[in-house]
């Protein structure tokens, strides 16, 4: 597979959100805004990346029977390393997206990309692999954070087109559920045509 | 694929990866150590200016205990002369405490508040941050308002549908201003207080009590 193929796999063919389906906590209770999915999105891209390079790198001298906890360690690393930048240079973003910065670290996409990917590819090709799939769930979120504000807040990224209040069930929970399954049938129907 | 899971193996394997790890956290850590604080540091002053009249210098850090529980507070001046006091308080909301920034001026009015941190329902508790909400302790006096939502008999007007985060944020500022008495009580208020005598904050607190 071609680096361009590993990077466009995680936006359609293995899009982590609307195909594989992982990543669920985050998903639904980080994406009350576009720019909060989308933050949310990019952290996790920033650590996929880091730590499929690290693993790729690291797993030839990993015996096999204590990979997971090594591998933990080292995503651990990284989303420690994350938390100092973001509460250094983005306080607000880091405040807003709060418990689910942390909880990364169990996030099955990224474990599981070390898994099923990392551990028997290149460093370059892992690293192609973890943005692609990174990118892929950055871009559902937005989307689906996008959606969940127009409907919502009756705003796009902060900008309010409406005054007054949106819909408040698709900010709370079950606006994630529903948004969600009704994004996974569009993208269903579209990527079954082709 | 891996080499041998054997014991050795498997040991110095945790070993490095946790030292490498450590060690890189530590650098990260150093390197980063600073601008958090400065960013924390930035959010107190700021939320500190936005509840205060305008003031010079830099605000005081100091702690009181009231009730037997410590109170951060910062005292601000301006030519020498005390303008205010923005006292740091909470109250359980509806999903959490609910972290409040409370400016008191020296004559004891309410100059203004702002959320530190809450995390109540977005859309409805949440609102407590918005200016229809707070907007209401603007140079609210407390000798001629009742701190309590309408319909626990007070003069606050609550949030739609968030009548506990509503609550929750009276609480919280009759709090403060419950430590804003034991403050002034004090002879020397500037001053990094010890412990809060009883006695003092004793009758305030029975006034309260008999105002509910």
């Amino acid at each position: 597979m071609g680096k361009f193929q590993l990077i466009t796999k995680g936006l359609v063919k293995e899009n982590p959100t609307f195909v594989l389906l992982l990543g669920m906590c985050p998903t639904l209770a980080t994406t009350t805004s576009a720019i909060n999915g989308m933050s949310m999105g990019l952290a996790t891209m920033f650590v996929l990346v880091l730590s499929n390079m690290a693993i790729s790198a690291v797993a030839p001298v990993v015996p096999d029977k204590v990979r997971i906890p090594a591998y933990i360690v080292i995503i651990a690393t990284f989303v420690t390393v994350l938390q100092f930048l973001m509460q250094a240079y983005t306080p607000a973003i880091y405040e807003t997206l709060g418990l689910f910065i942390p909880l990364i670290v169990v996030n099955c996409i990224v474990l599981g990309r070390a898994e099923a990917f990392a551990n028997k590819n290149s460093v370059v090709d892992s690293a192609c692999d973890g943005l692609g799939i990174g990118l892929g769930f950055t871009v559902s979120l937005t989307i689906l954070g996008t959606v969940r504000e127009i409907l919502g807040s009756g705003s796009v990224f902060g900008w309010k087109f409406i005054s007054g209040d949106g819909i408040l069930a698709f900010v709370l929970a079950p606006g994630a559920f529903l948004v969600l399954a009704y994004l996974i049938v569009l993208f269903r129907k579209i990527t079954a045509k082709k | 694929m891996a080499i041998q899971s054997s014991f050795k193996n498997m040991t110095l394997c945790l070993f490095s990866v946790c030292l490498i790890c450590s060690a890189l956290l530590a650098v990260v850590y150093a390197v980063t150590a600073e601008p958090i604080e400065a960013a924390a540091q930035a959010k107190t002053n700021n939320s500190i200016a936005a509840v205060v009249p305008s003031f010079d210098g830099t605000p005081e850090k100091a702690e009181i205990e009231v009730g037997g529980k410590k109170y951060n507070y910062y005292a601000v001046s301006k030519d020498g002369h005390p303008v205010g006091y923005a006292i740091e308080s909470s109250a359980v909301g509806f999903s959490g405490p609910v972290v409040i920034m409370v400016g008191i001026t020296a004559e004891g009015v309410i100059y203004n508040t702002s959320v530190l941190s809450q995390s109540e329902t977005p859309g409805l508790g949440a609102k407590c941050v918005e200016p229809d909400f707070a907007d209401q302790f603007k140079n609210l006096d407390p000798a001629v308002k009742v701190l309590k939502v309408e319909k626990d008999g007070g003069d606050i007007e609550a949030i739609t549908a968030s009548t506990i985060t509503s609550r929750a944020y009276c609480a919280a500022v009759e709090t403060a201003m419950n430590v804003y008495r034991s403050i002034v009580a004090k002879p020397d208020a500037a001053a990094v207080p010890e412990a809060a005598p009883a006695a003092e904050t004793a009758p305030a607190s029975a006034d309260e009590d008999s105002n509910q």
